[in-house]
């Protein structure tokens, strides 16, 4: 089967006053239909730009300066504004994080979700509005009809959330990228989204980029988790190779200072020091600084490997004992 | 029994903090507390769990004396907390939720952290420098970078300062409200390490507020549960996590997403949370409570014992102890 999304070598930097930024360095990926992609990462590690770029959504003084991103193995790479619109919204769609920003909170639901399927499709209105009501009641939105004709600030964080997930089924994509989606949420809001979300990617086959600073959120979601760290990727498998037999320094590092994986009352084990500046990376390895398997050969920044489970480091864990 | 004294003792710590919205219009009124409890022991780390709007972080600044409840009263090993009372407040102290919009952009860190110190006379001016040093160390921060403004530094040393400057008054209660949340994981567990460790030092005592319960579990000796402006559950931690009572609790730990759950089925506690300006009747959280049943809707139910130590306020837990 051919993957659905297969990013290669993305490289995305931000040429700034102070210095080239490299945001987003080497990352691969591939995804396959149904199937949900856990990216993992850090604040400034590059899980979010990783989505923009994908997106088509880098603002100068950022580019994409290297890399292929091929949709259903059409290349976007070099794509102008109006291709990349064709794309947006349609054939790749995004969730945000804030779903009080996403919304405008001038026009009501319905004239919000008209705008996405007519900007894509040639139907009457009437057709684009069932589609919109379609989407409502598939994310669980009691009584569309009159939801559709409400304002934002007359809905819930947790609905607004789910308003904006609807918006981003509209025209049946190949692929959603969530940019921390449920972070604004409270727990048991939290829950109920990932219920439809979960059921949605299983029902329709579209694939799924969940970007996320919370690895429990991961565990219980994904299918394959890749981990950011100073843009790069450091380690990518299935989530049970990544969370149980995790072979990178920093991937355990970030298992172990979980609270829940700690006993107790007890200090947690932490990763000592803090991420590097993405203005000064060195030729070395980002995780040099924090490591504590560091030697002489960590000065060069080691290739990540070709295996289903890879790991980007010159002296990987082993299985735990 | 052993333990006797009392420490920030609030009973019926009360109905209202009405919040006044707008001008002409009727006053609404937002029962973000209504009748709460809380006692801390000395030396106690309760952990107050809830989610957004639940008025936990209203509880908290109640607690430090920010707010002043509309009625019941604050009492502090025992008496009640005149609002003059300087030594008292001194003890009491709050680290806030974000450490970038709570430290002053404009002042150096020598300052933020000892302004205070010297204002109420605890040090002479001349040593302010040595003293602040000397916090400073003890939060894990160098002492060489006092010169220094909060926008030079990180998060992770932002929370530092926060946590430097509520114990430059020698506070012996710390209330702490969501102090980690804003923080990477790698960076949490270093400074949730530093309280776990300040605690041990300085005898201290903690009431910390978060919507995380892996946090809570892992720090708290006591676990109190609200839910809309009521505290529905109250037990020592391994006893909450281990057989939760009440059907909120219970709904809120099965919700928790845990590292060791692959693939997980979500299944999603219908409805959301009600608005605190009109909260449902009785029971609050009988909307949304899958063993409501006519009494839930008419009568709120009272904190009950349920075990040593233990309260729960829930019918399912009232009927069952007439039965026995």
């Amino acid at each position: 089967m051919r993957p659905v999304l297969e990013v290669s070598g993305l490289s995305t930097h931000f040429f700034t006053r102070a210095g080239v930024v490299k945001a987003v360095e080497d990352v691969s990926f591939a995804l396959n239909a149904g199937e949900i992609l856990g990216l993992v990462g850090e604040s400034g590690s590059g899980k979010s730009m990783t989505g923009y770029s994908i997106m088509g959504l880098i603002d100068p003084p950022g580019k994409v300066v290297a890399g292929s991103i091929r949709l259903k193995g059409e290349e976007l790479i070099g794509y102008d504004e109006a291709r990349w619109q064709k794309i947006r919204g349609n054939r790749i769609a995004m969730i945000f994080q804030d779903p009080m920003m996403t919304l405008n909170p001038v026009l009501r639901i319905d004239t919000q979700m008209l705008e996405a399927v007519l900007a894509h499709h040639d139907v009457p209105r009437e057709e684009a509005l069932r589609r919109s009501r379609e989407a409502m009641v598939k994310v669980g939105i009691p009584s569309p009809d009159e939801r559709l004709l409400a304002y934002p600030h007359q809905f819930s964080g947790g609905m607004r959330q789910r308003v904006a997930i609807a918006i981003a089924l509209l025209n049946k994509p190949d692929v959603i990228i969530a940019d921390e989606p449920t972070t604004a949420l409270d727990v048991t809001i939290q829950g109920q989204i990932l219920f439809e979300m979960q059921k949605l990617c299983r029902e329709s086959g579209t694939a799924l980029i969940w970007i996320t600073h919370d690895l429990s959120v991961i565990a219980g979601l994904a299918d394959k988790v890749a981990v950011m760290y100073a843009g790069r990727i450091v380690e990518t498998g299935t989530v049970d190779e990544v969370l149980d037999c995790s072979r990178h320094p920093y991937t355990r590092g970030l298992m172990c200072s979980v609270p829940a994986c700690n006993p107790r009352g007890q200090p947690l084990k932490q990763i000592p020091g803090m991420t590097p500046s993405l203005l000064s990376l060195g030729a070395e390895c980002a995780f040099r600084e924090r490591c504590a398997r560091a030697t002489a050969q960590c000065d060069t920044m080691p290739a990540i490997g070709q295996d289903a489970h890879a790991v980007r480091c010159h002296h990987p864990l082993g299985a735990p004992t | 029994m052993g333990i006797s004294k009392r420490f920030a003792k609030s009973p019926d710590l009360a109905a209202r903090i009405a919040l006044k919205l707008g001008a002409g219009t009727p006053p609404v009124v937002v029962h973000a507390l209504d009748r709460v409890n809380l006692r801390v022991m000395q030396g106690e780390v309760v952990g107050l769990v809830g989610e957004s709007g639940c008025g936990k972080s209203t509880l908290g600044r109640v607690a430090v004396g920010l707010h002043a409840p509309s009625s019941g009263d604050r009492r502090w090993k025992g008496n009640v907390i005149a609002p003059d009372d300087l030594p008292t407040r001194l003890a009491i102290q709050m680290i806030f939720q974000d450490p970038y919009a709570s430290l002053n952009p404009r002042l150096r860190i020598a300052d933020i952290i000892g302004e205070a110190p010297v204002a109420h006379k605890l040090i002479a001016p001349a040593d302010q420098e040595a003293y602040v040093a000397d916090l400073m160390q003890q939060v894990g921060l160098d002492a060489t970078l006092m010169r220094r403004f909060p926008h030079q530094f990180s998060g992770g040393q932002r929370a530092r300062i926060g946590i430097a400057r509520a114990l430059a008054v020698k506070p012996e209660f710390l209330v702490c409200d969501e102090a980690v949340a804003a923080l990477d994981v790698s960076i949490q567990a270093q400074v949730l390490n530093l309280f776990i460790a300040l605690r041990e030092k300085l005898g201290l005592t903690y009431l910390f507020i978060s919507h995380d319960l892996g946090v809570v579990q892992h720090i708290s000796d006591r676990v109190v549960i609200m839910y809309l402006g009521r505290v529905v559950e109250s037990a020592p931690t391994e006893e909450v996590f281990r057989a939760p009572l009440h059907p909120y609790t219970q709904a809120l730990l099965a919700e928790v997403p845990r590292l060791d759950q692959r693939r997980k089925d979500f299944v999603a506690i219908k409805g959301e949370i009600p608005s605190p300006i009109h909260p449902p009747s009785g029971c609050h959280f009988h909307p949304r409570c899958p063993h409501a049943t006519e009494r839930c809707r008419a009568e709120a139910p009272p904190l009950i014992e349920a075990g040593p130590g233990r309260v729960v306020a829930c019918h399912l837990h009232s009927a069952a102890q007439n039965a026995s």
